[in-house]
């Protein structure tokens, strides 16, 4: 057997870990009990922790954020499952009107520590509504962090923060990046901080931020532009996008003077407009290049034979780099 | 010919003890205490007069827009008085009556609907959630709540307020069915005031009635002449036993009638007949809990008049309590509070950059 646990296994051991941890802890879903969830996030929960605390749930989006938002005001940590991004805006006003603002309405009466986990993005070849990138709603909606983990240590770790954060957390999984390699996630992982972004790869010519599965073509791209340009680059993994931490962005983007930023979300509105409008306030005076952002078009995603077409591919990401080091 | 019939309705229950008259139907007639009851009209008498000062002072551009209650009194304080102040509530934005029952105080009230948070912040002890504005949304809150007082092992419930309008959302139906489903002590408490606005109520549904959708989802659903505080007090107390022996969750439907405009933005005459609201004035929920009490002695002509005296003067006390704490409210930057239990980075240097060009602003003014 491969060593290490693949992102499905590292998210499963969080919440196996944090459910003996506490036992106000719960996930409830479509499908993620006797089944372990269609992705296997939740496999074998349910014998460990019983129907009570693994709850199969009615098809209902609306109805699973609904009823969890109001376990959460009781003091319960519930961690409902969303089978695909897609599918959450039946639950949006669930969200947005209520997880988001119940703290600020009751002036801290009543608390939502519920972590909404769903997978998304492209680059698994399914349906319709299935892998879209629509991180920007929840980053765009006052009252909610948005995490996106790039690999199974830090989808370890970010979870169980989010877990024990005392605010609604919106968890996106990069479904593309699931089961795509293995790291050594030791038991007892520490949980990640929700507020900082990691610095994954040093250099001093230029500044790559990324996250979720982008943030391993970033990777390729910048080693490329090492092995063929001899330009080497600091690499960012964002890990939380709402808040943004611009400090790290920023501190980077003043070393180097040069930014590129890759997402799968659409270009218009996205985070990459908000991650550039960061470092042009943050970094105006150190830069030497227009910013350029490599992002999904402002497109519905494609039927699966041409979502690549939609995707940021390394070789959009090396020629926007090269264009912005010869600027 | 079928093959089978399934036997999908049982027979709706409908509840009435008290007529407009004051005449009671002794067999079913509560087992209340007289001075609950005293209580329950003086709640009610509240609730009007408060909302009568609510209007008035809106009018006069002092308040904001708000829901009146007026005409409900007897559906909301029937079935509030029911629970026991241990157990939950979940209002929409029209439960003055009940609130005002739980404790809510007046000047928060006033404190709200002047437009500021402030006036949100339910008492500590109180099991309240605060007013909820999206409609129909705050009933699956009321089913995970419940959901989480049975994994505590607690024999207390959840009961949530709506109105007909809300009967056709989709959150209606999901909070029910997961009630259903996960057998939650949840009340559904729907006061069918006949309209959502301008919209009918038998434009809602082609429904016989509200309280039989519950059928759809298991469990029973019972309609309750929602101007009866006595049929909605037997109706909720049963609901209640449900709720604590078996629990199970019940839908309510008390029919009773707006009396008022849906808020203080709305003309009901555009859509609806003065002659309705007059037939509708002839089974006021006070008038007819008045005559009954009067009938036992409970309430004479002289206490009523005190009553009022001490309604009014609490009413006015709050709202000069309200008036004075608004004054105070002289820090802006209170607008960033509550938004996470510690401030965000982003959340933190807006404060400060708002305090900053509200120092400017000051100075350069």
């Amino acid at each position: 057997m491969a060593e290490g646990l693949t992102m499905v296994e590292a998210l499963n051991l969080a919440l196996a870990e944090e459910m003996r941890r506490d036992e106000k802890v719960l996930v409830m879903g479509e499908d993620v009990g006797v089944d372990g969830g269609i992705f296997r996030i939740t496999k074998g929960l349910i014998d460990e922790f019983g129907e009570e605390r693994v709850m199969d749930t009615p098809l209902a989006e609306s109805g699973i954020i609904g009823t969890a938002i109001g376990m959460a005001f009781m003091g319960l940590r519930p961690v409902p499952e969303i089978q695909f991004s897609g599918f959450s805006y039946f639950a949006f006003h669930q969200i947005e009107g209520h997880a988001a603002r119940m703290r600020w309405r009751s002036r801290g009466k009543y608390t939502v520590p519920m972590v909404v986990r769903m997978p998304y993005g492209g680059g698994v070849r399914a349906l319709e509504h299935h892998s879209e990138s629509r991180e920007a709603y929840y980053a765009h909606t006052p009252g909610l962090r948005t995490v996106i983990p790039s690999g199974p240590r830090n989808a370890c770790g970010l979870l169980k923060a989010a877990i024990r954060d005392p605010d609604p957390v919106i968890f996106l999984e990069p479904k593309a990046i699931y089961r795509a390699f293995r790291e050594e996630v030791p038991e007892g992982q520490e949980p990640h901080a929700l507020d900082q972004a990691s610095v994954v790869r040093e250099g001093s010519d230029l500044t790559v931020v990324a996250y979720g599965a982008m943030l391993h073509r970033a990777l390729e791209a910048v080693q490329r532009l090492e092995d063929e340009d001899g330009a080497t680059c600091d690499v960012i993994d964002l890990l939380t996008i709402a808040p943004l931490d611009y400090q790290t962005v920023e501190a980077s983007v003043r070393k180097t003077g040069r930014a590129v930023v890759v997402t799968e979300a659409p270009l218009s509105y996205g985070p990459a407009a908000e991650i550039a409008a960061r470092i042009g306030e943050g970094a105006f005076l150190k830069l030497e290049a227009p910013i350029n952002r490599v992002t999904g078009w402002d497109i519905h995603m494609p039927f699966f034979s041409r979502e690549q077409s939609y995707l940021p591919s390394v070789d959009r990401i090396v020629m926007a780099a090269r264009e912005t080091l010869s600027f | 010919m079928p093959k089978a019939a399934l036997k999908a309705l049982e027979p709706i229950q409908v509840y009435s003890i008290l007529e407009p008259d004051g005449s009671v139907d002794s067999e079913l007639e509560p087992d209340l205490p007289d001075d609950k009851l005293q209580a329950m009209y003086r709640a009610m008498l509240l609730a009007r007069r408060f909302d009568e000062r609510l209007l008035n002072l809106q009018r006069q551009g002092r308040l904001g827009t708000f829901a009146p209650v007026t005409g409900q009194e007897a559906a909301q304080i029937g079935s509030i008085a029911a629970v026991d102040q241990d157990d939950w509530m979940a209002p929409s934005f029209r439960e003055t009556a009940a609130a005002v029952w739980r404790g809510t105080p007046l000047d928060g009230l006033f404190i709200f609907i002047a437009g500021y948070n402030e006036g949100q912040a339910i008492p500590e002890d109180q099991n309240d959630l605060p007013i909820c504005v999206p409609v129909g949304s705050q009933l699956p809150h009321a089913v995970g709540m419940a959901y989480a007082l049975k994994v505590k092992r607690s024999d207390r419930l959840v009961i949530t307020y709506f109105g007909d309008g809300a009967t056709s959302e989709g959150d209606f139906h999901e909070a029910l069915n997961f009630a259903g489903v996960f057998e939650t002590p949840t009340i559904f408490m729907c006061q069918n005031n006949q309209w959502a606005i301008s919209v009918p109520r038998e434009k809602q549904t082609r429904a016989q009635s509200l309280a039989q959708k519950a059928a759809a989802y298991g469990f029973p659903g019972v309609k309750v002449d929602g101007n009866d505080v006595l049929a909605v007090y037997r109706a909720t107390s049963e609901a209640v036993q449900r709720a604590r022996e078996e629990s199970l969750p019940t839908l309510i439907e008390c029919e009773t009638y707006r009396m008022g405009v849906h808020t203080t933005a709305d003309d009901p005459t555009v859509y609806r007949d003065e002659e309705e609201v007059e037939e509708w004035r002839e089974r006021d929920p006070l008038d007819r809990f008045r005559k009954y009490l009067k009938s036992r002695d409970l309430l004479s002509d002289d206490h009523h008049e005190t009553l009022e005296e001490e309604v009014k003067n609490e009413i006015e006390e709050a709202w000069q309590s309200a008036q004075d704490q608004i004054e105070g409210f002289d820090d802006p930057t209170v607008i960033f509070d509550h938004m996470f239990q510690d401030p965000t980075k982003p959340i933190a240097d807006q404060r400060e950059a708002f305090e900053q060009a509200a120092k400017k602003e000051k100075t350069n003014g």
